[in-house]
């Protein structure tokens, strides 16, 4: 059947009182930047609803693109007759007869008169048009408590709708209405995850990723872009600032204290990522922590790595199973990529015995002994680099020649 | 020639000229843009608020860039009083403040407003206390400048922060700091200012840029409305090059100002001493002043002509303030010190800059007093 029209619905947000209208302007925004790949189609927007009018777009792709758009709880297909009884009739019988059901499957019609002028109520409709369609269609059997199909057809001034497929979309709030936060993005399964729990939440997120080139190889870097551009897909564009860590490493690793290696390293990637939310305007830091997977995830440890930064840390896994994450992960469409086998700069000095017990304490007293931790610190900050990530297109990366903000000028 | 008008303008830097042409030729790309060229002119935009908060001691957020001084101060006050309407519609000035604070105020009243002038002392200053006092259970905003850029009293700004936020915390007070930046001290966060205006040309920056401190949690109204820059403050595509020039006259006008004041406090005192001595001439500035500006009135002449007399002489000073030299009216700012009507039309006002020695001083003095001289003669022979 060819659909003429797409019905998007929103969930949580429709309760969002005198928000809501900035809600949906910003969901209304982010359907009309994955439209513009399909020129011909025309979105209109109702009172908790958007429209897509197809005219000819075909329905099934532009329903797998559009189902990524946070805060649309669920999409359906819909087919628009005009609103006269005869043709909405008509159009039932085609529409069910379309859909090539299985024997002894369960029906039920819900038609609703929302145009309260138009002239046979819905009761009535109800047995007007269900008659015709089970003539046509004589294997299909009426329940109208727990029906298989449901066909709903919704009468209203300017047409009349039907549809049945409803679509589960990604749900949560749109693009960016929650503020902004500074995602930890490693090459590893969970943080890509964390980051699309998080913008599934309304967050707009930037991510950070620390490189310790030549302690690691580019192509690390390249898998992380390339799960960053995974997740742009999702947003639209999203930067990228790339933080040079292998100065603060060595630094770290002279210390010769191993156990505590990761949690040294990760309170100075949260005091970097610190700076750059206050850079960026963003007021948190997302990790892709889940309670005791690794060492530097138990209790503990969050804790004494959490106190690195005053900025608060959602760690949107945290209480999730692995085979949760990774499940999710598949269905984002970043697991592939999170399971290349690079270095990244985490596993490259995974100690033999890290603590899972980390002493603040001891930790603050190694860092105090370090005089120049603080500096490298800032240097790493100044020294990120930052790249705009847009779904589908390859990465400019600065060139090396010329530093854009030169100190002579300033 | 000597240009001794530092108060209209200054030349700009040598090293400003060369980093607003790199800037320029090297970084086109709208900051807006979300390419690399954009990011790159963003990158230079975000460097650049860093230092000019930085040495404000503010933080970046709170730098809003502007056109210049006009713009920094309507902007102030008129989205102050925009946004703060259900406040109370009063607003507290003194007499003898900057037309584009004095005007946006009269503009104000024509829309509604209330607002109070404050009267100036025989030297040119307020007190604190009389600010305070006009000061009323309906007053939203409180404007003061820092120097007067006529005569360059000096106005207890930081006292008068001080009263203001401890007996009525809910005011705004917004400080005109152009004609003080690089010549006085001033710390915006001990002062208690909400809104602070800045203008780049007024100490050997670029002419066209701007800025405006707006404390974190004010919000303003904004005067222009399009793409929504500056967060929303001030739309219009930055000027990056200018706004890079500033930062760096920003820096370094802060990083000069107690060199500065120093050596300009000396010219100053001898350039006073040396008016009072040639006598006849009213002094209107005082040595304690703002130590770039000497002001003098030579009662009985107009302005326009010693001015022009002094241009023959190789020296280029001011009438009143340059942007109302235009007109020849006497002095508002002089009027409001209650001086005399042909004191107030007979205005001169010198500037001073680092270039200047004392060397350049007496050879002023020598000009003034031959000036005088035959303006008498003129003068003499018409009686």
């Amino acid at each position: 059947m060819q659909y003429d029209m797409l019905l998007l619905r929103f969930g949580e947000i429709t309760v969002k009182g005198r928000n809501r209208s900035r809600f949906e302007k910003a969901a209304l925004a982010h359907v009309q930047d994955l439209l513009k790949a399909y020129p011909a189609t025309e979105i209109k927007k109702e009172y908790g609803r958007i429209y897509v009018v197809l005219h000819g777009e075909p329905a099934a792709k532009i329903i797998d693109l559009l189902k990524n758009v946070f805060g649309v709880t669920s999409i359906s297909p819909v087919k628009v007759a005009n609103s006269e009884i005869e043709e909405i009739t008509a159009q039932a019988v085609s529409f069910i007869e379309s859909m090539n059901i299985a024997k002894e499957t369960t029906f039920k019609l819900n038609a609703r008169r929302v145009w309260k002028k138009f002239p046979v109520s819905s009761h009535d409709m109800n047995q007007i048009i269900s008659s015709p369609i089970l003539k046509a269609c004589s294997h299909l059997k009426v329940d109208v408590r727990n029906p298989e199909i449901e066909l709903r057809i919704e009468v209203r001034e300017q047409g009349t709708y039907l549809f049945s497929e409803v679509v589960p979309a990604a749900g949560g709030f749109p693009r960016g209405t929650n503020g902004k936060a500074m995602l930890l993005l490693s090459g590893g399964i969970d943080s890509p995850v964390a980051g699309w729990s998080a913008m599934r939440r309304g967050l707009e997120i930037e991510c950070v990723h620390f490189h310790s080139y030549p302690f690691t190889s580019k192509k690390a870097e390249e898998k992380v872009i390339d799960l960053a551009q995974v997740l742009s897909g999702y947003y639209g564009q999203i930067k990228l600032h790339l933080v040079p860590f292998t100065e603060i490493q060595t630094t770290l690793a002279q210390g010769k204290h191993d156990s505590v290696m990761i949690t040294l390293m990760r309170r100075a990637m949260l005091r970097i990522a610190s700076a750059l939310a206050e850079r960026n305007n963003a007021l948190a830091l997302v990790t892709g922590d889940s309670l005791g997977q690794v060492a530097s995830q138990t209790l503990a440890s969050m804790n004494v790595i959490g106190r690195a930064t005053t900025l608060p840390i959602l760690r949107p896994l945290v209480t999730t199973d692995k085979e949760e994450i990774v499940s999710l992960a598949q269905q984002i469409g970043t697991y592939e990529l999170s399971i290349l086998p690079y270095e990244d700069c985490c596993t490259l000095f995974v100690p033999r015995s890290p603590s899972t017990n980390p002493n603040l304490h001891v930790i603050e007293k190694i860092e105090a002994a370090l005089p120049q931790l603080d500096e490298q610190i800032n240097e790493a900050v100044s020294g990120t680099e930052t790249i705009m990530i847009r779904p589908g297109e390859a990465v400019i990366r600065r060139s090396e020649a010329e530093p854009v903000v030169q100190d002579k000028w300033f | 020639m000597k240009y001794f008008d530092h108060a209209a303008t200054t030349p700009p830097r040598e090293d400003v000229i060369r980093t607003v042409t790199e800037v320029m030729a090297q970084h086109f790309g709208n900051p807006s843009s979300l390419h690399r060229l954009g990011e790159d002119s963003s990158k230079l935009l975000s460097k650049a608020r860093e230092v000019c908060a930085n040495v404000l001691q503010v933080k970046p957020g709170e730098i809003v860039f502007t056109s210049g001084a006009t713009e920094s101060n309507n902007l102030a006050i008129r989205g102050i009083m925009s946004k703060y309407r259900h406040r109370g519609n009063h607003i507290v000035t003194t007499s003898i403040e900057h037309p584009s604070v004095f005007e946006t105020c009269r503009q104000l009243e024509k829309e509604g407003c209330e607002v109070t002038y404050v009267p100036v002392q025989p030297d040119g200053t307020v007190t604190a206390e009389d600010v305070l006092s006009a000061v009323r259970n309906d007053t939203v905003l409180v404007t003061v400048m820092h120097v007067n850029n006529e005569t360059g009293s000096i106005q207890p700004i930081e006292e008068i922060g001080k009263d203001i936020k401890s007996r009525h915390p809910l005011v705004f007070f917004h400080v005109d700091g152009v004609q003080a930046f690089g010549k006085l001290p001033l710390s915006i966060r001990n002062s208690r200012i909400d809104l602070y205006s800045l203008s780049a040309h007024k100490f050997r920056g670029p002419k066209g840029a701007g800025l405006l401190y707006v404390r974190e949690g004010v919000s303003l109204a904004p005067l222009l409305t399009g793409g929504g820059q500056e967060g929303g403050l001030r739309s219009g595509t930055e000027n990056i090059p200018y706004i890079v020039g500033m930062a760096k006259a920003v820096r370094l006008a802060a990083e000069q100002q107690p060199h500065l004041a120093k050596q300009l406090a000396k010219l100053n005192l001898e350039l006073h001493e040396g008016l009072q001595h040639l006598g006849g001439l009213e002094i209107n500035s005082s040595p304690q002043g703002a130590p770039h500006i000497v002001h003098f009135s030579y009662p009985g002449m107009k302005a326009e002509t010693m001015l022009h007399m002094l241009e023959e002489e190789g020296f280029f000073v001011s009438t009143q303030s340059a942007c109302s030299s235009k007109r020849s009216e006497p002095s508002r700012v002089l009027l409001a010190m209650n001086k005399e009507m042909d004191c107030a039309l007979s205005g001169i006002r010198i500037s001073l800059g680092e270039e200047h020695t004392e060397e350049d001083i007496r050879q002023l003095l020598r000009a003034i007093e031959r000036t005088m001289e035959r303006l008498q003669r003129v003068k003499g022979g018409n009686s």
